[in-house]
């Protein structure tokens, strides 16, 4: 039935234009420079695998060399034979990691949609105002909280403790900005209904809300593992058993020359999981993101 | 007149009091919003207005903060001169970062739009990426490095267009170009995302409607369909592109070094970590982090006033 409203399917995808309004020129220029781009953004990550894959004296060859003549794992033994011989374990560097991650995540997760559950489908005063803030808080980065939030942590007694780490990423306005967003495409009717039979709200947001809004909570995990992941935090920890793991081994990249090699292992352990996750999630986050436009 | 005010101070009582009212039997909805807002609160908004407090303060941790009202700005602006450096710095990156690296983003997302699906999963990917990927843009110090062992130096002597290294990383003709093309290489972001996905969102039907009504090309239907459908997620581009072109600061430190020569590649970050981390200067850096926050504020107002006019 679909076919036959859209004949122009039956040929292959490349030669077929897509639209009557598209020039063939047009759509090869697109699939160059796509091609060009594409090749720009992933050269650089290639290079750093190739890096972390070359003995040490590929390293330091003259003319330099793109790809490892004979790639091995050396570098990545290394830098687990350097990171043991720190004083703190290795398994102790994970340990903050995993449980910064997924404490800050999970209570993100919760505080995070239990806000945009009701920002986006009660109207109470202040409702506005306060979307309003969180959407202008998107542009309060780090750099603009730095100072203050050091005075606050320090007042509060949690420099030097993962709860500066953790406890802001609850409030993170990036996840309940997404997440208001795509609970509004929620219809009405499902609560109204749920309501007409006597629910609470809690019992609508855990059963009715929560369960039909999976791309948007699996992108928040997701945002939220990557920052949370990627966040060395150096500024309010400073004893080495609380350091992150990405923290940890940028301490090692700082080993000058010598260290070349398992400065590229180094880069390659950090980037890997984010990325992955993202290739895991794709389809999720970008459902996620098409409802993440800032209305006038 | 008097009366007129009477009824005007009547009218805004029985407003609050229809507020308060709604608000009471809202109970429920400030209870949910509540540890959010409280955390939102601690670790979002009081760092701005304590920043702003701090900026007329001498503080230095240790004492007391000591109101000196405006001599923080007016050290800043006119005595010192590595923050000048740093404001120049900032507004080219921003300049030419900001509206490039947003162009760049539609553009991409645009032209990724056209592609089949399984393609166009695999490019997102692929563009998205380097911005995710931690601080690997510190790979581009050893494209950069300033001996031979640098794959550029390397590659221009081996053909023989020099003869002796190029100090990319510390020569301040090249730094500023460096930084920005490396920026230009993380800039595909969240924005970026929201741009592929709202243009997958773009109702089908109306490229159709289009079509009949004589949209011959697709720049045409870019002006009259793509674009005023994609407004929201322009904006959410914009704040995003502000956010990280004004926010710059680790990348400038881990390629060109922390201080760069000459500082010529500060920027108003780097300045406002060296004199609050470094020097324990909180006030001084404090005014610093304000005058980040109120370019970046009227930078979000200016172009939402510009994307106002899109499409029309």
């Amino acid at each position: 039935m679909k076919t036959s409203t859209k004949p122009y399917h039956k040929k292959p995808r490349i030669l077929r234009r897509r639209q009557p309004n598209r020039s063939r020129g047009g759509d090869i220029f697109i699939y160059i420079f796509l091609a060009v781009m594409a090749c720009i953004m992933v050269l650089p990550l290639v290079f750093a695998i190739n890096q972390s894959l070359k003995p040490m004296d590929e390293l330091f060859r003259f003319p330099p060399t793109f790809f490892a003549k004979n790639p091995g794992f050396q570098n990545f033994t290394d830098l687990f034979v350097t990171m043991n011989k720190s004083t703190v374990p290795f398994s102790r560097y994970i340990f903050n990691t995993l449980f910064t991650t997924a404490v800050g995540t999970a209570g993100h997760l919760l505080i995070g949609s239990m806000a945009a559950f009701v920002l986006a489908k009660y109207d109470f005063p202040g409702n506005r105002l306060i979307f309003g803030v969180v959407v202008t808080a998107l542009m309060f980065t780090g750099s603009i909280l730095m100072i203050p939030n050091y005075l606050i942590m320090n007042s509060l007694g949690w420099i030097d403790s993962l709860l500066a780490i953790i406890v802001p990423a609850f409030a993170s306005p990036m996840g309940v900005f997404l997440m208001k967003q795509f609970m509004e495409g929620l219809p009405t009717a499902l609560i109204e209904a749920a309501k007409v039979d006597g629910a609470t709200e809690w019992y609508v947001f855990t059963r009715i809300v929560m369960p039909n809004v999976k791309p948007a909570w699996l992108t928040m995990i997701i945002f939220s593992v990557q920052s949370l992941w990627n966040n060395p935090a150096s500024v309010y920890i400073y004893s080495e058993e609380k350091k992150a793991l990405v923290y940890a081994l940028s301490q090692v990249s700082l080993g000058g020359v010598a260290r070349t090699g398992q400065a590229a292992a180094v880069s390659v352990v950090t980037m890997i999981v984010p990325i992955l996750l993202f290739i895991i999630s794709e389809s999720q986050i970008l459902e996620t993101m098409a409802s993440s436009g800032i209305k006038d | 007149m008097s009366s007129f005010a009477k009824s005007y101070v009547e009218m805004k009582k029985t407003n609050a009091r229809i507020a308060w009212k709604k608000a009471k039997n809202m109970k429920t909805c400030y209870l949910f919003l509540l540890p959010f807002f409280v955390l939102f609160f601690t670790f979002y908004i009081l760092p701005i207005f304590s920043s702003i407090y701090y900026s007329f303060t001498y503080y230095n941790i240790l004492e007391p903060p000591k109101f000196i009202f405006l001599q923080n700005y007016i050290n800043l602006i006119l005595q010192d001169d590595v923050f000048l450096i740093a404001i120049k710095n900032t507004f080219i990156i921003a300049v030419i970062t900001g509206p490039i690296g947003y162009m760049l983003q539609f553009v991409c997302a645009w032209f990724i739009n056209e592609l089949p699906k399984w393609l166009r999963a695999i490019v997102v990917i692929m563009f998205y990426s380097p911005s995710i990927a931690g601080n690997i843009y510190y790979i581009f110090s050893i494209f950069f490095r300033g001996d031979a062992y640098g794959y550029v130096n390397g590659i221009l002597i081996d053909i023989g267009l020099i003869n002796e290294p190029i100090f990319f990383l510390t020569n301040p003709e090249y730094m500023m170009g460096l930084i920005i093309a490396v920026l230009l290489w993380l800039s595909m972001g969240a924005g970026f995302l929201g741009f592929v996905a709202g243009l997958q969102g773009v109702d089908k039907a109306q490229y159709e409607a289009g079509y009949l009504d004589g949209v011959r090309n697709r720049w045409q239907e870019l002006w009259y369909i793509t674009l005023p459908n994609m407004k929201p997620m322009l904006l959410f581009g914009a704040v995003m592109a502000i956010t990280s072109s004004f926010g710059v600061s680790a990348q400038t430190m881990a390629l060109c070094g922390y201080p760069s020569t000459d500082y010529a590649a500060r920027t108003i970050v780097t300045h406002l970590y060296d004199y609050g981390f470094t020097r324990f200067e909180m006030g001084y850096a404090s005014a610093i982090a304000t005058i980040l926050f109120l370019a970046m504020i009227l930078c979000n107002k200016a172009i939402q006033a510009l994307l106002r006019r899109v499409g029309h």
